[in-house]
């Protein structure tokens, strides 16, 4: 006799996933879906969705969501926790969303420690608009807007949010995981029920940055575009936890 | 076991990558959105006796949600 | 009590739980006053955000959550939250915004101006709205208008700007504060972001790909505008019936003319005013009824001339209009514009 031991999480509406094929953000909603069955959270919890390739994420989670214009996704979330403290809040957004326009807005939460989760989907480019370079673009990266490859002369570095945000007196729990592969999927799970868990303990900001695949603006396969975030993009951005204040080392499930 | 839902894949071959019994590969019919889905090809290798365990793989690593596994 | 202090205090007592700001001269006394009246209130939120541009998202995430919210600013910052403002009308969500107007552009000054009339009453930001605004001229309209906003607010779910000054913002006067409301008594908003218990999931978004949808929303927007239009419009009249000449001013600027044409109207001047209130809506079919029986109109603006736009609109070439603007934060003296409004009233052979 056999049992069903994987299906779609209930939290997530039935519509077919518009995202390109490889890409994280489908990966990630799934992953939050399941989360917020496991942890009961549907009735409870409120999604701010980015401008970017997930602007559209209302039309695939089935939660309350509220959209904020580009970047201010932490403002918005700032004033929607502290008019109802016992709801769950969530931002869900890019590279140029959070560390670009929305740095400011993200760094001020994080110091105020205001209790709401960030889920920060990190692929190196803007995706929406046609993979122009990003604040997490790695030095030599080739996109639209940095054709030959990120130059530190014209270009600059990129920018290690996670690491910046860490610093903040108010930021409670900080990890950095990826969705190129299934231990790493379900390390990325893990982090974001310990974010909901440390936002439903009152314990501060907390934030999970994604590695993601974005195998349209990288040029890639998907296969390639998963060991690029293994074998490049992570020696950039290292995975792992960067902050952690509870001392909590529960298993998520 | 697992169920793919034809029409749901994009053919981003994930799935084949991380099955560990190989029994996941491309079909060769094209499926309504133009994509070539993948297709659990298990009943090939019956005499081989390479059997899916339900480790679920797959289904993790799937994006578009595709795949539902069973297991004994 | 002083004018920033009497919209906080008034504010408050319409339900306003939640202040989002930031400091800017001449209102700094508004987050002030929040900052301590707002932390002795069970439920109360204050936040002093980190710019302008944050404290409207702010505004914009706790308003999705159902509650009363302000915030307030100057020029410089009002224009950091227009596109916050906009998203607002786009979204439907009530929201309170004072803008105690200084000199402009640009950095300008700290003096009272009314230079951002244009600002408020053209949306302000992109795309096609209206926010309703509102100019009071006095401690006691600040109460009274800023209390009634939030009910403005709530029922049109739509934006509210405050339109107020530097020097309203400051001055002191008595004022009779209206009564506290009874949160659990304000109507029950179905719309909003609470979580999806015991309902179904809903979302608040502005992102209207296709463009036959998007250009219904926009009708939508308009036939409320409309509604609003029928329903809200406010003015006040000061000497009108007999007048031969008159003075259209709005805020700060109606004060002072109202000093001046006591003076004239005791040398046997035939002046009076009409005074909007409303500045969106504006009362267009006031002014042109008044063409019927008066021939001059003299606008009166702490400006280079924006008002006057909506006063030759309304007259629909019926009459004639003079500007006198003063723009930069110089306040005229009753007696000073006295003089000038009199000088063309004679030049008009009126008396």
């Amino acid at each position: 006799m056999m049992k069903k031991v994987f299906s779609r999480p209930k939290s997530l509406k039935k519509t077919p996933f518009h995202y390109c094929p490889g890409c994280g953000h489908s990966l990630l909603h799934r992953i939050i879906g399941e989360v917020i069955d496991e942890m009961d959270l549907q009735e409870k919890i409120i999604g701010i969705p980015p401008a970017g390739c997930a602007v559209l994420a209302y039309f695939y989670f089935d939660i309350d969501m509220g959209e904020a214009s580009h970047g201010r996704a932490a403002a918005l979330a700032t004033g929607m926790k502290r008019a109802q403290p016992d709801k769950v809040v969530f931002t869900y957004q890019g590279d140029g969303d959070i560390a670009a326009i929305g740095t400011a807005e993200t760094i001020h939460a994080a110091a105020r420690g205001e209790n709401f989760t960030t889920i920060f989907v990190n692929n190196g480019v803007y995706g929406m608009t046609g993979g122009q370079m990003a604040p997490t673009t790695i030095l030599g990266q080739s996109t639209t807007t940095s054709p030959g490859g990120r130059k530190e002369k014209r270009d600059g570095f990129p920018i290690n949010l996670s690491e910046m945000i860490a610093v903040a007196k108010g930021s409670a729990y900080i990890e950095r995981t990826a969705v190129n592969s299934p231990a790493n999927i379900l390390k990325t799970k893990k982090a974001i029920a310990k974010a909901f868990r440390v936002q439903l303990a009152g314990q501060g900001f907390s934030l999970v940055e994604v590695l993601s695949p974005c195998p349209t603006n990288w040029k890639m396969e998907s296969l390639e575009a998963c060991k690029w975030i293994d074998e490049v993009m992570s020696a950039h951005f290292p995975l792992g936890v960067i902050k952690d204040i509870t001392g909590d080392k529960k298993d998520a499930h | 076991m697992i169920e793919i839902d034809s029409e749901l894949c994009k053919d981003c071959k994930l799935c084949a990558s991380v099955c560990p019994h190989r029994l996941i590969e491309s079909c060769d019919r094209m499926n309504q959105k133009g994509y070539y889905p993948a297709i659990f090809i298990e009943k090939h290798f019956k005499k081989e006796g390479r059997k899916c365990t339900g480790c679920g793989l797959c289904a993790i690593i799937c994006p578009e949600i595709a795949i539902e596994v069973y297991r004994a | 009590m002083r004018g920033n202090h009497v919209v906080a205090e008034a504010a408050v007592r319409a339900g306003c739980r939640f202040y989002f700001g930031y400091p800017i001269t001449p209102q700094n006394e508004v987050p002030e006053y929040m900052s301590e009246r707002l932390s002795k209130i069970e439920g109360g939120v204050f936040i002093q955000a980190e710019s302008e541009v944050a404290s409207i998202h702010m505004v914009i995430g706790a308003s999705m959550a159902g509650g009363r919210v302000m915030t307030s600013s100057s020029g410089p910052g009002i224009s950091l939250k227009q596109e916050g403002i906009s998203f607002l009308s786009a979204l439907e969500l009530p929201a309170i915004i004072v803008n105690m107007s200084r000199g402009g552009p640009g950095l300008g000054n700290i003096a009272p101006s009314q230079s951002d009339y244009f600002q408020a009453t053209r949306g302000g930001g992109h795309g096609d709205y209206r926010n309703i605004v509102l100019a009071p001229n006095s401690c006691q309209e600040l109460a009274d208008l800023t209390y009634k906003a939030f009910d403005l607010a709530d029922k049109y779910r739509t934006p509210v700007i405050i339109l107020g000054d530097g020097m309203l913002g400051q001055m002191m006067e008595p004022v009779e504060l209206p009564p506290e409301v009874q949160l659990k008594k304000l109507p029950h908003k179905d719309w909003t972001l609470t979580g999806a218990k015991g309902r179904p999931s809903r979302f608040l978004r502005s992102l209207i790909l296709d463009p036959f949808e998007e250009e219904e929303h926009n009708w939508k927007l308009m036939r409320k505008y409309e509604r609003i239009t029928k329903e809200e419009i406010r003015w006040e009249t000061y000497f009108a019936d007999d007048a031969k000449l008159l003075v259209v001013a709005f805020g700060i600027a109606a004060r002072i003319a109202k000093g001046a044409i006591k003076r004239m109207r005791d040398e046997g001047q035939k002046v009076g005013l009409i005074r909007p209130i409303s500045l969106w809506p504006f009362p267009y079919k006031a002014i042109k009824e008044l063409t019927k029986k008066v021939r001059h109109f003299f606008v009166f603006e702490m400006n280079m001339g924006q008002m006057i736009e909506d006063v030759k609109l309304a007259l629909e070439g019926n009459g004639e209009v003079h500007f006198y603007g003063r723009p930069g934060g110089v306040i005229l003296t009753p007696l000073e514009i006295s003089r000038v409004i009199s000088s063309y009233y004679y030049q008009k052979k009126l008396g």
